[in-house]
């Protein structure tokens, strides 16, 4: 039984990750993490992609207030912190969080408030989604330590 | 002995142990930057802050092999660590940022950067990286050759000085004290010279004074950029101690410099060409003028160099009408200050060899606190002004500075009242008949205006210049006292311009005498001025002044007038490392941004299309 499962999860992680990969939400940035992971770093991704988690929503908070600032919009601010939220996403290998922060940028170069504004929440948007998927490739990968701890006598 | 043998032993295997010192603010990136490098058999030690970065390199200039360090930090910008890592330590250091700008690539290569990594950084760049550190070893070797032990001494295996390390460093230790003291300089060049001991060798550099490029420029010139090699180069100069090392290095980042300017002086005379100005004495003086980065333009057959040595890179941009047509002598301005239409027509009978303009520089007493002010003149009526530049008229010539009273169109916004400017940027030449002067006075005073900038967009109080002409009508041509110094306070005419270029305009005996001479006028122009930031003038319309966007943050290099004017703004007074091609950068961007500006596509382009997923999961 455990050995199926086994194998279950090792399908639902790859479909998910081709999922991902195939809807352009991740990138091969993510495959490059991923190799990284050894038996010096096992959990080199999960740990990156948590600070990731953490650094991102403190971005996303300074971005909101700073664009709901209606009398005065920081530009140079929000455009420092877009760096660094393409800068990480994009070493994640967030690929459609990075593109929006692209067009953020743009956005926020032309001092364009509405603009800045539609990409702000669709920034929010993709990252709750890809906060969601990643949360769920972690589950199914740590079932998976938990089932492949398991033997049996007869397994292979 | 332990631990000798685990350094021997890295050094062996070099590349493997190499000691990467990574600086970013961002922990996902560094972690992961962390992580490659380990990968990449790498001894790292990561640190999120700058200041602590530096804190570590100092402590022990032996620790690290080389760093690598994000572009954008917030506790301090990672060019200008860039620098002070290159200056005090002088290791390689590569730059790493999410933004692969042209502009910041470039600003990262004229600050010293061995290279500039795009976020994500990928493993296969990160495994050539050592190449950097080798290199500048090669080089340390060979360019020190000749050189006298100078002033950092330090281990061959900590020494990461390249041949181009050298270079820079001493150009930006020379930009320094360029307006200490020039003669210390070339004092140091010549000790630069004296040991030809490799064996004692310390660190010896060679120090590029205003002499030395002055003789390497002249030794170009002569054999024609193309055909300059660093050994014909070496025979021309014919300075003793010299490598062929040493020439080629400097003919290496001379070569860039004119790449960057002539990029830049190319836009200009498209810009010019529109305008229906161009003259190409002009181009070239900009472009010229930007070598004066280099320590001054020296040995360019047109230009003397005494006016234009003190040029900061920004005055490349402008078509300097140079102190020479303004009868300011030494005047190490940068630039000129767009007088708007300036047309000759109404002043034919002016001597035609002076230029009309001004030149808002800053004395070089000053200039360090204040802003070197470029501005280009976009219509320069005498041609033959730009061969006169470098002469500056005595005082007891009759020509007269013309302004043409087309200058009244120039609007001007005011005098930035900037305190610690202190005494003029601006000085007008004023010299010549009384009868000219009721005209000067007034247009002087036009001109001045045309000077002065707010912040906003208003227009200039041309009554508060009034006092000036005043002055000037009843001073006649007293050369030392009438040192036409209308002063303007710093910003005025330029606003910020990168702080490097203010080190690098010499001290000069003339200036100081303007300096007295402003002084006395600076208190007219205090009360006109308020704000260090100026809009772009709008020649064409009078009436309108119109700011180019970035001229919000204290930080945006330059404003693109919508004539073509250039005006630099510089950044505060203050210490800065002199580094003359930032301006030129910061120009060279802006010009860029605006074109970018105006066709940029708007958001929403970015598309997906992939949303129908969503709705299954």
């Amino acid at each position: 039984m455990l050995g199926l499962a086994a194998d279950r999860l090792r399908a639902d992680t790859n479909r998910l990750l081709a999922f991902l990969f195939h809807q352009g939400i991740l990138d091969e940035q993510f495959l490059q993490l991923q190799q990284l992971e050894d038996e010096s770093s096992p959990n080199f991704v999960s740990e990156v992609v948590n600070i990731y988690f953490h650094e991102s929503e403190k971005l996303l908070r300074n971005l909101r207030s700073l664009l709901m600032d209606r009398e005065l919009s920081d530009y140079n601010k929000m455009g420092i912190h877009l760096n660094q939220f393409m800068g990480s996403s994009s070493s994640i290998g967030a690929k459609r969080i990075r593109n929006v922060c692209v067009a953020f940028r743009a956005a926020s170069e032309q001092n364009n408030r509405a603009g800045c504004l539609r990409a702000l929440e669709l920034l929010e948007h993709e990252y709750c989604f890809l906060k969601n998927k990643l949360h769920e490739l972690f589950q199914i990968q740590q079932q998976r330590v938990l089932a492949a701890g398991v033997r049996y006598p007869m397994q292979n | 002995m332990t631990v000798e043998r685990i350094v021997s032993e890295r050094k062996d295997q070099f590349p493997v142990g190499m000691r990467v010192l990574a600086v970013d603010d961002d922990p996902t990136c560094l972690l992961l930057l962390e992580t490659l490098l380990r990968r990449c058999q790498y001894h790292v030690t990561t640190t999120s802050q700058a200041i602590t970065a530096l804190k570590m390199l100092r402590e022990n200039k032996n620790k690290f092999d080389l760093v690598i360090s994000d572009v954008h930090m917030p506790d301090m910008d990672g060019f200008k660590l860039l620098e002070l890592v290159g200056l005090e330590m002088d290791l390689p250091v590569i730059m790493l940022s999410a933004n692969g700008d042209t502009k910041l690539v470039m600003k990262g290569i004229t600050h010293g950067a061995c290279d500039y990594l795009l976020k994500p950084v990928r493993i296969e760049e990160l495994k050539n990286i050592w190449q950097h550190v080798v290199r500048r070893k090669k080089f340390d070797r060979k360019d020190r050759n000749n050189s006298d032990s100078q002033d950092k001494p330090h281990a061959d295996s900590g020494g990461e000085a390249a041949g181009i390390g050298n270079a820079d460093n001493n150009v930006k230790v020379n930009k320094k004290r360029k307006d200490q003291n020039e003669d210390e300089d070339e004092d140091r060049d010549e000790d630069g010279h004296d040991n030809d001991d490799p064996s004692t060798q310390k660190k010896p550099r060679v120090v590029w004074s205003v002499e030395l490029h002055r003789k390497f420029v002249a030794a170009v010139n002569q054999l024609g950029i193309d055909k300059a090699v660093p050994k014909r180069i070496l025979e021309l100069m014919n300075v003793e101690k010299l490598t062929r090392e040493n020439v080629a290095s400097h003919l290496q980042k001379f070569r860039l410099y004119l790449k960057r300017i002539s990029c830049v002086a190319n836009q200009q005379a498209n810009m010019v060409a529109a305008l229906g100005t161009a003259d190409s004495s002009y181009l070239r003086m900009g472009s010229l003028n930007g070598l004066g980065n280099f320590h001054a333009l020296a040995g360019t057959d047109q230009f003397h160099n005494a006016a234009f040595r003190s040029f900061p890179p920004s005055g490349v941009l402008g078509r300097l009408n140079t102190p020479a047509g303004l009868g300011i002598r030494g005047l190490p301005s940068p630039g000129t200050i767009p007088l708007g239409h300036v047309q000759n027509s109404g002043h034919s009978s002016n001597d035609p060899s002076k230029l009309q303009s001004f030149i808002p520089g800053n004395h070089n007493a000053n200039i360090l606190q204040g802003m070197p002010m470029s501005l280009e003149l976009d219509q320069l009526q005498n041609n033959k002004g730009v061969s006169h530049i470098g002469e500056l008229p005595v005082a007891n010539s009759t020509s007269v500075f013309p302004v043409p009273g087309s200058l009244m169109d120039a609007r001007i916004t005011g005098f930035s009242n900037n305190p610690i400017l202190g005494v003029t940027s601006n000085s007008l030449m004023l010299e010549g008949s009384s009868q000219q002067t009721a005209l000067h006075a007034r247009n002087l005073r036009d001109g001045v205006s045309a000077i002065g900038f707010q912040n906003g967009n208003t227009l200039s109080d041309f009554a508060s210049i009034d006092p000036v002409s005043h002055q000037l009508r009843d001073s006649k041509a007293d050369l030392q006292g009438q040192a036409a110094s209308i002063n303007c306070n710093a910003g005025q005419i330029m606003t910020r311009v990168p702080q490097e270029w203010n080190s690098s305009i010499p001290a000069n005996g003339a200036m100081i005498q303007l300096d007295q001479c402003l002084d006395q006028n600076n208190s007219i122009f205090h009360r006109t001025m308020d704000s260090d930031s100026m809009g772009p003038l709008n020649f064409g319309d009078p009436l309108s002044i119109k700011h180019s966007e970035a001229n919000n943050s204290a930080m945006e290099p330059s404003v693109i007038g919508k004539e073509g004017y250039l005006m630099y703004q510089s950044r505060t007074q203050g210490n800065h490392i002199p580094d003359n091609i930032g301006s030129l950068e910061d120009l060279a961007s802006a010009m860029m941004k605006q074109d970018q500006d105006n066709g940029k596509p708007t958001y929403g382009s970015f598309g997906h299309n992939s949303y129908s997923h969503r709705t299954c999961i």
